[in-house]
């Protein structure tokens, strides 16, 4: 990561550095913040899946529970986002 | 450099000011709120004997989606919620709606002000019915669930504490915020780029075509931003039921099997 910012600063002001700094940041930052959520949906909706074939007749409950758990899952990617925003834009 | 200009945040989220301070996230959702009391206040002046039809049709679809969500998540005991939640899930959902509606193009919860406002009001109730429900017995049973061995207690209190009373509001806010202002940016990107690859000039004739393929993946987005306004009300209700839910009765059904509680319930 310093590497790339150390190619990005050549040429550049200190302004402009800090500002492709913090572009910099905010890609690593969202990147990063949606490996964990991503597998965690992935997981939780693959067993809710399972579990709605095999018993079609739970899957009104095992729907809700699975919003919940993707709700909950996904918090921590849209916190990763936010911070993308704050640092990026 | 780049093909296209990325315009700053504040020009995609932030309006201008239609009269006063009052801009357009005010008007969507002004409107929002007296569009969805229009909806009952009309559907409940029809005759409730007769088929319903129209918007009686659509009230008491709305009541019936509220009722099976607060049957599924608290409990028959719940019910006297369901009028409060029918409040909010329309609400919701209306703010949500105009980020795909022509000339509104904005969810008006995009903005944090609207879902951190609910999420309060939504904390307040839940504690309150908390304290309600179980008296002095609701900070304790938030606390610690039961089974914690003592010296677990401070550092189990701690967590529960950061993630009861301030990670809860906070993520509630940020979950309904988060998501419309990522479908908000992303409706805006590929906007931007489908005109930029309108008016592109290209040596290479057959990339003319390729043109049209970001507005291709517009017409998607457009359309899975209709289920994510849908869905993200949802998951407000569902959530919104769980916490008062789990307000009324501490943690879940473990405490039925202690004696002093079962006398209690």
């Amino acid at each position: 990561m310093e590497a790339i910012s150390h190619l990005v600063a050549q040429g550049l002001n200190a302004d402009d550095q800090k500002a492709a700094n913090a572009a910099i940041g905010a890609g690593f930052a969202y990147g990063l913040a949606a490996i964990g959520p991503g597998i965690g949906i992935g997981y939780v909706v693959g067993k809710a899946i399972e579990a709605m074939a095999r018993q079609p007749e739970a899957a009104g409950m095992v729907r809700t529970t699975m919003f919940l758990g993707i709700a909950f899952t996904e918090a921590l990617a849209l916190i990763g986002f936010v911070v993308f925003i704050l640092l990026g834009l | 450099m780049l093909g296209l200009e990325f315009p700053n945040i504040n020009e995609v989220i932030r309006w201008q000011n239609i009269f006063g301070s009052f801009n357009k996230i005010a008007l969507i959702a002004c409107l929002a709120a007296v569009i969805g009391s229009l909806i009952f206040i009309l559907g409940n002046a029809k005759d409730p004997m007769k088929a319903p039809k129209g918007v009686r049709n659509l009230a008491e679809t709305i009541v019936d989606f509220v009722d099976d969500t607060v049957m599924g998540t608290i409990g028959k005991e719940g019910l006297v919620w369901t009028p409060w939640l029918i409040a909010l899930f329309v609400f919701v959902y209306l703010c949500n709606l105009p980020g795909i509606i022509p000339f509104f193009q904005m969810p008006a919860t995009a903005r944090m002000a609207l879902p951190l406002f609910l999420a309060v009001i939504v904390w307040v109730v839940y504690n309150a019915v908390g304290f309600r429900h179980q008296k002095a017995g609701y900070l304790g049973h938030m606390l610690w669930p039961p089974g914690v061995p003592v010296a677990m207690k401070p550092l189990v209190g701690l967590i529960e504490f950061v993630s009861n009373i301030i990670l809860r509001p906070f993520s509630l806010a940020i979950r309904l915020f988060a998501n419309m202002l990522a479908g908000h940016m992303l409706l805006v990107t590929f906007a931007l780029l489908s005109e930029a690859l309108f008016q592109a000039k290209t040596s290479k004739f057959a990339l003319v075509p390729m043109g049209i393929l970001p507005m291709f993946m517009l017409i998607f987005l457009t359309a899975f931003e209709v289920l994510v306004g849908f869905l993200q009300a949802y998951i407000f209700l569902i959530l919104t039921c769980v916490y008062i839910g789990q307000a009324r009765q501490g943690h879940g059904d473990e405490h039925h099997d202690e004696p002093a509680h079962a006398a209690a319930h």
